[in-house]
């Protein structure tokens, strides 16, 4: 019974959901891809990060050399 | 140098090269699987940019249809994940034929919805077997999961949509 209605969903599936059959492309992407590949995000390399975190970490528990780090900077 | 080395090498005229020759299959492939002609096309640039990171790690020696078919079957399953509480079955592809009319609307629209709530990893498969006729060793290739695996999907997929149709009172022998 099980099997016999799988395959009514099968057949009911094709019949409700049509295959699409214009599959062509309309126009030409690689003006798309070129844009795409210019609008690539800077990349932070890691030790840049990690560099980043120990000295916010460092200002959060010496926060008495906030005001000395301001005066070298 | 040969084409899909001077790719590999991060060569960007090769790679131009590489897009315009497949860019054509991708979107054949991909526009089957999300069914939105712009959808598609995003698609098709989002796997190029893919394959174009990951250039290092392609064998010149091996088969760049197949990889690039790999990697745009899983930016249609990201999408298919992302979009799926938003999306509806979408009915304005031109040139896309019109479902069998001997069906009734309203079992129509159950299938569909209930179609359209399948998990994306099923609905992927199932789209590609059942709607599509793929076989399975083509989806198998695409998905990176064994033949037997996608038959197993395909099987649980109807049963989710046996289920999911029973549970909304659908009868199923009331399709004339």
């Amino acid at each position: 019974m099980n099997e016999q209605n799988d395959k009514e969903i099968r057949d009911l599936l094709k019949r409700s959901i049509a295959p699409i059959t214009d599959t062509e492309l309309r126009r030409d992407l690689w003006p798309d891809m070129l844009k795409k590949l210019s609008q690539q995000p800077v990349r932070v390399p890691w030790f840049d990060w990690a560099l980043a975190a120990i000295l916010s970490a460092l200002l959060f528990v010496f926060p008495g050399t906030i005001p000395a780090l301001l005066y070298h900077l | 140098m040969e084409l899909l080395q001077r790719f590999a090498a991060g060569d960007l005229d090769a790679f131009e090269a590489l897009f315009r020759q497949h860019q054509k299959e991708v979107y054949a492939w991909v526009v089957r699987i999300v069914r939105d002609r712009g959808i598609a096309e995003d698609l098709t640039v989002e796997t190029f940019w893919r394959i174009y990171r990951a250039r290092a790690r392609f064998n010149p020696e091996g088969n760049f249809q197949g990889w690039a078919r790999r990697i745009a079957t899983n930016a249609a399953l990201d999408h298919l994940r992302s979009a799926r509480q938003e999306t509806e079955l979408p009915e304005d592809l031109p040139g896309r034929p019109e479902p069998d009319p001997a069906v009734r609307r309203e079992t129509r629209e159950h299938i569909q919805g209930a179609f359209h709530q399948l998990p994306a990893k099923y609905r992927l498969v199932a789209t590609l077997a059942l709607i599509e006729d793929e076989p399975y060793n083509k989806i198998a290739e695409a998905t990176g999961l064994s033949a037997g695996l996608v038959k197993i999907r395909v099987f649980r997929a109807v049963r989710m949509l046996r289920k999911s149709l029973s549970s909304l009172g659908a009868p199923l022998g009331a399709n004339k």
